[in-house]
């Protein structure tokens, strides 16, 4: 079959879609929208179509990265755009689709909005929602939209003309169209990609390798298994590109194990490619040759570090090793080998198929292009996001993400996981692009953008991170072993309250030597949230040290829980209610929680009710409460429970 | 007849066998150990001291350097593990929005601390640094199933349901 | 380094000095073909370079970052600075988290004054670790006949297990576990015997500190001197020093020597079987006799004179001569020689046949 062919099957059987009779359901059921409960919602659906005997086709596609609004389904009648709803529940499903399906009724009270044309009354256009008007979907195109299950959803929409294209140009006109595209590294650093392939094109050598770093290891970042999950295909057609710009003949995709869903799509995307001839021997008729392999990871952080990642997959320990020599000229059992993210390989096919000029308006002059982010934490709309480069975090923030939780006062955006800073409040209008973020003290990174409010201690946040840093150091040089170890030793110390004068000295000798000395980039970027919340948040560490405060409220060793006297109904509830039974009380008696018992897991303060709200927590100070149950003094309300 | 005499005096001549024939498959490809290391621990459970030699001998490797590659790895186990594995999640996110105290609420639940199995072998816990669901944490799973958006009293309730 | 004429040559400029050095060689070993001193750790001769000490750090014009002078490849024209204030800062600071994980007991450590965790020491010029300890609290194992293994000491530069792996071939040992929990070990904790060690020592001849140590010679301290011979066991002609105490050989080490043939290399009889059979009650001196059912001292005239006489009376098939698998090359051509030649027959054959 000629790629013509493949692409005319591809348009009617996606025609034949669209143009069907029958309603089509789509259910997003990534990896967060099982966790949300898709499951369920589907099996809803199915008895439901079974039991009124409607005929309908049901799809599940990939994530739409509205992740704050799942489980999320799409419902086309015939004719009509898309309805998203969002927040679906299994037991209101049924009816939902009875009032659409069967009367015709489009519930805009449970509807998100509606995409493709046309219009639909009382529904907004999805794409104009704040969640999304800032947003500009180019490697997140097809997530939600298409079945990632199937070749033809992707070859209907553009897929693998990057290809087709590219098997057409010589491969030094394909590394110049990569260059003008302004293309940068997706995995953090941003070198360009471009230079990146040419080095490894003009090493010595006929056996080559292309990489595709699917170990998506920070935590607070789903990107890549969004994207894997929901469009495997563009990856693929990148690393396809890649491969014959730069020469090689063999690719690996190393993915975490973690992402069973991720793994399981990328196998069946691979069959579906063979079978088009997509992948393999002579592809496409052009005499080139490109197989892939799927290299399952292990569980181990570093291994997102390119040399690290290659000796992983040359059955080694995942210890990464000095560069020069780099690895497009000695990669994989001493080979010339590229590796790229898999967003960066996503963004090959979409250059490819559109062209340079088209990709570079996006984006400002020195970070060309669109970056997604895992935009999670303290905010409103949590979710999976793209955004032109240049983008202020605050739009970010605000637009897309609806602001803080429940109201409350932002803090701090830890971007580039780990191995990235927080930034406060004051930095809100800086742009995101590369050059700036760096200038700050963070890092792009792969795109975790984390968001803390006020009830987020800076110290413990970077606690948190050096815990981390330092589990998965691989212990190979001392600055990293060691020196992630005595930081979080002294972190630790000031969260528990044991801080003493000269540790913030201390923390930054020691964070300036692992960043100069470390071997590799998990090293040398791990002391960044140490120096960070030094920099912009040190009034936090000296109320830890100096005043034995934690003005966040959250070091368990710094904070005291306490029950009002005059506001406690003794209504028994935090009585019953706490795991260590700590406190002690009766009915009409003002509860008392023993300090020495008292594990500070905060169930009292939650389900004391607002009404009363007598639970307070407190730290630096004391509060004056009786020692025993006393009797409540007076009614306040309704104490009757 | 060599291969007959080690089977005599090998104690479990199955575990042998199946070994062998995990690492045939990947007929002497570069760079298979993790793999294989991965397919028998998905078959056993965890790697025991006699897999490990034996792996070692067939892909001509000193079972030191196998234990080394295997433990650097967070992924693999030495030791058998409970029936069901619970693994709460304290990636950045889960962690701003309390999955320590979740953790902590399974720990005292089951008597167990992480990296630990319970005395029944009903579970083993487990803390990992990232799902990446984190838009809907904090999240628990349990075996293959996922659960976002997790409270305290919600984490007693949904361990019930495992036998 | 001896320059070959014929490679390319590079021309370098490190702390300001022009050096002329084969291209291809490391800025560690261009820096010591200058004479200038860069502290190292996990660098060997014999293994090949690893960059994990980071002690070796360098700044290099053009180049990102501190690379270590044991990994990068010389340029042509580069220009390389091993000692400016910030390298000489980062490097205590470096090697002051080192000492951070290593015991502060020299005093009463057996490696005292031969360690070379101290030599860098005096280099870098570390003399106060402000850092708090880090104890690692692990057993002393003792299940080799010839040497003691106390981790607690080890700085994992990973010289034993490369050296293990890369020149013996054998990976005995190996890195277990990572990050701060990273050791040298074996798998689950297995006996070194039952982890394929063959006690050839290299791991304890490589080691920087007192984490291995010949248990024999471990309390024997600095040596009177020492004396360079060839190993007596076999014929194979390893380079041997024989390190002598108080007139007595309390160790014996291979020669590390380009020109030597075993270049820092012995098997555990040369490297753990010389102190004791040389210096042991029963070992012979002086040639024996049967003189009417017992065995008594003679001198080596006689005793060869009586051999010569017998022999005279036996020739051809009637004789065999076996000889030593631990004699020279040299050694046994003079054996067969002397059986072909003077006793007239082919019955020669050597021990490790038999």
């Amino acid at each position: 079959m000629t790629f013509t062919e493949i692409q005319k099957r591809a348009a009617a059987e996606w025609e034949k879609l669209q143009k069907s009779l029958r309603p089509r359901i789509l259910v997003g059921a990534g990896t967060c929208g099982k966790a949300a409960g898709a499951g369920a919602v589907l099996k809803a659906i199915d008895e439901f179509l079974a039991r009124q005997g409607v005929g309908a086709t049901v799809i599940q596609v990939g994530c739409m990265g509205l992740c704050y609004a799942e489980p999320m389904i799409g419902v086309i009648k015939p004719g009509r755009p898309q309805v998203i709803y969002g927040s679906v529940q299994p037991e209101t499903v049924g009816q939902l689709l009875s009032d659409y399906l069967m009367n015709d009724n489009p519930r805009p009270d449970l509807a998100l909005g509606y995409i493709g044309d046309g219009k639909v009354d009382g529904i907004p256009n999805l794409f104009d929602l704040t969640v999304l008007k800032p947003q500009v979907r180019l490697v997140l195109r097809n997530c939600g939209l298409i079945d990632p299950e199937n070749i033809d959803h992707y070859i209907a929409n553009g897929g693998y003309s990057g290809l087709f294209k590219a098997l057409s140009m010589s491969p030094e006109a394909i590394i110049e169209e990569i260059k003008k595209s302004g293309l940068r590294g997706r995995g953090g650093a941003g070198f360009p990609t471009g230079q990146k392939w040419e080095f490894c094109r003009r090493a010595p050598g006929t056996e080559k390798y292309i990489v595709c770093n699917a170990d998506e290891g920070d935590p607070g970042a789903f990107m890549n298994r969004s994207l894997l999950e929901g469009d495997p295909h563009s990856v693929l057609e990148g690393m396809v590109i890649g491969a014959y710009a730069i020469g090689a003949n063999h690719g690996y995709i190393y993915c975490r194990a973690e992402y069973p869903l991720a793994l399981e799509r990328l196998r069946l995307a691979l069959k579906q490619m063979e079978e088009y001839g997509l992948i393999g021997d002579n592809i496409l008729g052009s005499g080139f040759n490109f197989h892939i392999k799927i290299k399952e990871g292990a569980g181990a952080f570093v291994c997102g570090e390119e040399t690290a990642l290659l000796a992983s997959i040359e059955g080694k320990r995942g210890m990464p090793r000095p560069r020069p020599p780099f690895p497009a000229i000695s990669g994989l059992w001493g080979k010339p080998t590229n590796i790229n993210n898999v967003e960066t390989w996503a963004n090959v096919a979409l250059i490819l198929q559109k062209g340079a000029e088209w990709y570079a308006q996006y984006g400002t002059e020195r970070s060309k292009g669109t970056k997604t982010f895992a935009l999670v934490g303290k905010v409103e709309r949590t979710g999976l996001i793209e955004v032109p480069l240049g983008i202020t975090l605050r739009q970010i923030i605000y637009d897309i993400g609806g602001g803080i939780l429940k109201g409350k006062k932002f803090k701090a955006v830890q971007t580039g996981g780990p191995s990235g800073g927080c930034l406060p409040a004051s930095l809100l209008d800086s742009p995101v692009d590369y050059e700036s973020l760096t200038a700050a003290g963070s890092i792009m990174g792969s795109g975790g953008m984390i968001v803390a409010d006020e009830d987020t201690c800076m110290v413990d946040l970077t606690r948190y991170f050096l815990t981390f840093t330092q589990a998965e150091s691989c212990g190979k040089c001392p600055p990293c072993r060691v020196g992630t170890r005595q930081m979080l030793d002294i972190l630790t110390r000031i969260v528990q309250g044991q801080g003493k004068s000269g540790d913030i000295e201390q923390l930054e000798r020691i964070a300036t030597t692992v960043k100069q000395g470390s071997l590799c980039g998990l090293g040398q970027t791990a002391p960044n949230p140490v120096l960070t919340t030094l920099r912009y948040f040190r009034d936090e560490y000296q109320a830890h040290i100096e005043e034995k405060r934690c003005p966040a409220l959250v070091c368990k060793e710094l904070i005291t829980f306490y029950i009002l006297p005059d506001k406690c109904q003794g209504c028994m509830i935090c009585m019953r209610n706490c795991p260590v039974e700590a406190i002690n009380g009766g009915r009409r008696l003002v509860h008392v929680i023993d300090q020495s018992k008292c594990i500070k897991c905060g169930t009292c303060l939650d389900i004391c009710p607002t009404r009363f709200s007598a639970v307070v927590k407190v730290s630096g100070e004391r509060i004056e409460v009786p020692s025993e149950p006393v009797p409540v003094q007076k009614a306040e309300g309704s104490a009757q429970d | 007849m060599l291969n007959y005499v080690t089977d005599c005096f090998s104690k479990e001549p199955r575990l042998s066998d199946e070994l062998a024939q995990i690492v045939a498959e990947y007929g002497g490809e570069k760079g298979a150990l993790i793999p294989i290391l991965q397919k028998v621990q998905e078959r056993y459970g965890y790697l025991s001291e006699e897999a490990v030699s034996r792996i070692a001998k067939l892909c001509r490797m000193s079972q030191s350097e196998v234990f080394g590659v295997a433990s650097f790895y967070a992924q693999f186990y030495f030791t058998r593990r409970g029936r069901h594995s619970i693994k709460v999640c304290l990636g950045t996110a889960c962690h701003v929005r309390g999955g320590e105290r979740i953790l902590d609420e399974v720990k005292r639940e089951l008597g167990v601390e992480s990296g630990g199995t319970t005395d029944d072998n009903r579970f083993s816990l487990e803390r990992v640094a990232c799902f990446g669901s984190c838009a809907l944490a904090p999240v628990v799973v349990i075996d293959k199933d996922v659960y976002g958006r997790m409270t305290v009293s919600r984490a007693k309730e949904i361990l019930a349901q495992y036998e | 380094m001896v320059v070959d004429e014929r490679a390319k040559v590079v021309t370098v400029t490190i702390d300001g000095r022009m050096v002329k050095v084969k291209d291809g060689c490391t800025v560690l070993e261009a820096a010591r073909q200058a004479g200038i001193y860069v502290p190292t750790l996990c660098y060997h001769p014999s293994l090949s370079p690893y960059g994990a000490c980071r002690l070796c750090i360098v700044e290099i014009e053009n180049m990102r970052g501190f690379p270590t002078a044991c990994t990068t490849p010389v340029t042509d024209g580069m220009v390389i600075r091993t000692d400016s204030a910030q390298l000489r800062e980062l490097r205590k600071n470096i090697f002051e988290l080192i000492l951070a994980e290593h015991p502060k007991q020299c005093v009463t450590c057996a490696k005292n004054l031969r360690c070379e965790l101290q030599e860098v020491a005096s280099r870098i010029g570390v003399e106060e670790v402000t850092l708090p300890p880090i104890r690692k609290d692990l057993p002393v194992y003792r299940d080799s006949p010839f040497f003691d293994r106390d981790y607690n000491l080890c700085v994992l530069c990973g010289r034993c297990v490369r050296v293990c792996q890369e020149v013996r071939g054998v990976g005995a040992i190996a890195f277990v576990y990572r990050g701060s929990r990273a050791l040298v070990g074996t798998a689950f904790d297995k006996t070194l015997q039952d982890s394929g060690c063959q006690f050839c020592g290299a791991c304890v001849d490589i080691c920087p500190t007192g984490a291995l140590l010949d248990r024999e010679s471990k309390w024997s301290g600095l040596p009177d001197k020492s004396v360079v011979t060839i190993c007596p066991y076999c014929g194979v002609g390893c380079q041997l020093s024989l390190e002598v105490k108080a007139g007595r050989v309390v160790r014996s080490v291979p020669v590390y020597d380009e020109s030597s043939v075993n270049k820092g290399q012995a098997c555990v009889k040369g490297r753990f079987g010389i102190a004791e059979f040389v210096h042991h009650p029963e070992r012979l001196s002086s040639p024996l006799m049967r003189k009417d059912g017992k065995l008594v001292e003679t001198s080596w005239e006689a005793a060869l004179g009586f051999v010569a006489e017998v022999l005279s009376r036996h020739k051809g098939d009637e004789f065999a001569f076996i000889a030593s698998a631990k004699c020279t090359n040299e050694e046994n051509y003079l054996a067969q020689k002397f059986t072909r030649a003077v006793m007239g027959t082919n019955n020669v054959d050597h021990c490790a046949r038999l």
